[in-house]
């Protein structure tokens, strides 16, 4: 096997490759990150910039006590985010749990939003500690439901002992199952990798094994999508195409809940990799109170003034 | 569709200047009596006229100085010195915007610096100073170390108000007052300080301030009520204020020209280099005595990172200083904008290879793109003579000693930096280095707690920190 012609998937092709890669530097990389985060947003650009990133929404609910009624309400929210205003973009994707897939995509269909997609989270979402067996089947089963995207977590446990094979071989694995009939976005969890070193291996790992694009984070463990932790994967998006040609996607997620952080993202991405990823196709935003505040700046700027929350529906 | 910025200017009306300004002595402004312009060199308006100090204008200012050192400062305890110094900190801080703003119509750098650098590290120069004001017999110089009297001191126009603050802080928080001459090209900021005095309600006469060009500075370096001379920037004219004053009693700290070397090991962590480079000779438009202006990249990563530097070169942002999303400002003067174009053309005739992104600069005021020049090596003028702009010289080494051979190899000695993931190599090579100030994995570093100056060409003494305040003391017992 050859992946890219870079590795043969291997534990010590693996280790070869990630062992060369240059270290990240932990002040200079959040001193960039602090440095980009100072960019003002003005005017036509932030019109532009809130409009891009509704578009780039994975709207989100991953609970417990999610229930068919709460998913249909956030597919009509995904689709029309605002009703009073249809110039308003749909959102990248839905996301949920596997087995509110089949609801959500039915209710997509029906109300017009074929348009949008059913991202499931797989792979024993959030802790992704299950067996093989069990993390194929959740996966198929999503797809099946009519899944477009998969987004898998990596096996923690695996990479920080150093197994980098396992995390490779089961992401190689869930790309299989995926196939041509999903994207696969792989959630490396980085509150829980913890240096920006480990972040930047587990991108390479993710990109050599077949990724679509790479995610930071769970939304359920803090930190999650901090500035340079994004900065640290677009880099290695940017120097993967650079070696292979190929330009994979980035999706942070967790901790982005208003306009600002979203359009700090969004710099971030201009100044890092280039326009060429300032599309949903290659950045998506996981979040769910993000779309409101999005709405209400964009609210603001056609009124001159901030409305009440009422004035925004909550799903 | 791309993401384009919008203008985003910061505004202009929280400053006020005068159509005309005098000099500050005795707490007072004063008239003077010949002008000169001072233009915003972004779009060369003319900002106001300033005075040209004469012999018997610098006479009047070290006289009140004097008086004031005998009368009241020298009189002042160190507790009550700090409490004035503490003071000039708050209402810097109160002011910033206005600094800033202020700074960067007269200077041409970009608001983003003067808002989060320049002025955020003045405030600092005084609060750290407050600090040491009643503590300097633990400033390891003896018991009850004493001021010289009066100091004479002479800034550039790189960091105006931040070299007004590294020299006046620390002549203060001493006991020692002060005479100061501001660069001809940037007084506005000086002048304003000379208000924020007012303000503070310092003691008449502790802080004087006569603009004017180099004969008003040599006025004040030949005076005899001078007792020690404080000047920064070039080292042609560090060396004329070196021959004036030998033979007599009069200190001085110089802090002159530099040419840093900044190495990169091939373990070096790449895109924090990357930037670390760009911040090393492109900040400030490279307008910096410490820039990292040669770049010795080990040859296995040479062409890696001058690609990945190119690339990041296309994302600087170069135009109106005051939008706040401008990286690189404009150039300081015409004056300084032809000595740039003078040694980029050596460059381009000793057959360095030139480059520089593609960028819309203005016609009016004074522009340079960021630029660089490959297949330099150690005999071309570009490696040797400090450039002052946002040029660098890229040259290549084979082994870590020969890295270190090349970074010595010049007149000067201020600055260096070192980048590699290995905490040995670090130590080794800093070292080795002939340099005042070198840092590892960052550049251009700045903190009042710190020690700076050079080696060699590049200065006498150290200013800031613990050792900076040894320029103003005589020994105690």
């Amino acid at each position: 096997m050859s992946f890219y012609g870079i590795v043969d998937g291997s534990e010590g092709s693996l280790k070869n490759f990630l062992s060369q890669l240059p270290g990240v530097d932990q002040v200079g990389a959040e001193a960039r990150a602090a440095m980009l985060a100072t960019r003002s947003i003005k005017t036509t650009s932030k019109r532009w910039a809130i409009d891009t990133a509704i578009s780039m929404v994975d709207l989100t609910t991953l609970e417990g006590a999610d229930t068919p009624g709460k998913v249909r309400a956030l597919c009509t929210k995904a689709v029309r985010p605002d009703p009073t205003d249809l110039t308003i973009p749909s959102v990248g994707a839905v996301c949920v749990y596997n087995d509110m897939v089949s609801i959500a995509r039915t209710h997509l269909d029906a109300i017009g939003g074929q348009h949008v997609p059913v991202a499931a989270v797989s792979t024993a979402f959030p802790s992704g500690r299950a067996s093989m067996e069990v993390k194929i089947q959740d996966t198929q089963d999503a797809i099946d439901a009519g899944a477009a995207e998969i987004d898998m977590v990596i096996d923690r446990g695996a990479f920080l002992s150093g197994k980098f094979g396992l995390v490779f071989d089961e992401i190689v694995k869930i790309r299989e199952v995926c196939g041509d009939r999903a994207h696969l976005k792989v959630i490396f969890e980085t509150g829980e990798l913890v240096t920006y070193d480990n972040v930047r291996k587990a991108s390479y790992l993710a990109m050599l094994a077949g990724a679509d694009f790479i995610k930071t984070s769970t939304g359920k463990v803090a930190p999650a999508a901090t500035p340079p932790v994004v900065l640290v994967m677009l880099e290695a998006v940017r120097d993967f195409y650079a070696m292979t040609n190929r330009r994979i996607g980035v999706k942070p997620a967790g901790g982005i809940r208003n306009t600002k952080d979203a359009i700090k993202q969004l710099v971030l991405v201009n100044e890092t990799v280039g326009p060429e990823w300032l599309t949903p196709e290659f950045f998506r935003i996981g979040a769910s109170a993000l779309l409101n505040d999005l709405l209400m700046q964009r609210m603001k700027m056609d009124d001159g003034y901030y409305a009440s929350p009422n004035y925004v529906t909550i799903d | 569709m791309t993401f384009e910025y919008a203008p985003a200017p910061e505004s202009r009306s929280i400053v006020s200047i005068k159509p005309k300004y005098g000099h500050f002595i005795d707490g007072k402004f004063v008239n003077g009596r010949n002008h000169f312009a001072t233009i915003n060199p972004a779009n060369e308006e003319v900002l106001s006229q300033i005075a040209l100090g004469s012999v018997s204008d610098v006479d009047k200012a070290v006289i009140a100085a004097q008086k004031a050192y005998t009368k009241t400062w020298s009189k002042l305890s160190g507790k009550e010195r700090g409490k004035y110094l503490y003071r000039i900190a708050r209402i810097l801080q109160e002011r910033a915007r206005e600094f800033a703003v202020l700074e960067t119509l007269d200077n041409g750098k970009p608001i983003r610096e003067t808002r989060d650098i320049d002025i955020p590290l003045v405030a600092a120069h005084f609060f750290y100073h407050a600090g040491w004001a009643d503590k300097l017999d633990y400033a390891g110089m003896g018991k009850s170390p004493q001021p010289h009297g009066v100091a004479g001191q002479i800034i550039p126009w790189n960091f105006p108000l931040l070299m007004l603050a590294w020299k006046v802080a620390p002549a203060l928080a001493t006991g020692n007052t002060v005479v100061l001459k501001p660069a001809e090209t940037t007084s506005l900021t000086a002048l304003l300080f000379a208000e924020v005095c007012q303000q503070a309600e310092l003691p008449n006469g502790v802080v004087n301030i006569v603009t004017g060009d180099g004969s008003t500075g040599s006025a004040i370096v030949n005076h005899a009520g001078i007792h020690k001379i404080a000047f920064t920037g070039s080292t042609e004219v560090g060396k004329k204020i070196a021959r004036a004053i030998a033979g007599t009693n009069k200190k001085a700290t110089l802090e002159l020209g530099g040419k840093g070397a900044n190495i990169v090991f091939d373990d070096a962590p790449i895109d924090e280099t990357v930037e670390g480079i760009v911040n090393g000779i492109f900040f400030n438009q490279g307008h910096v005595c410490c820039a990292g202006s040669r770049l010795i990249l080990q040859e296995g990563i040479a062409d890696e990172i001058t690609e990945k530097l190119k690339a990041r070169m296309s994302k600087i942002r170069v135009g109106d200083p005051l939008d706040k999303n401008t990286d690189l400002g404009a150039i300081n003067s015409r004056e300084q904008l032809n000595k740039i174009n003078e040694l980029s053309a050596a460059g381009d005739a000793e057959g360095a290879q030139r480059w520089s992104p593609s960028c819309n600069l203005s016609d009016k005021g004074f522009w340079f793109a960021p630029t660089i020049f490959t297949g330099v090596t150690q005999a071309h003028r570009i490696a040797r003579e400090e450039i002052f702009g946002p040029v660098l010289s890229i040259l290549t080494f084979r082994t870590p000693q020969e890295a270190i051979e090349k970074a010595n190899n010049t007149p000067f000695g201020l600055s260096a930096g070192v980048w590699s993931e290995k905490g040995s190599r670090i130590l080794w090579a800093t070292q080795q280095l002939r340099a005042g100030v070198i840092w590892a994995n960052t550049f251009n570093k700045f903190d009042p707690t710190s020690p700076f100056g050079g080696y060699k060409e590049s200065g006498w003494g150290r200013e800031g920190g613990k050792h900076g305040l040894a320029a103003y003391l005589k020994e105690g017992k």
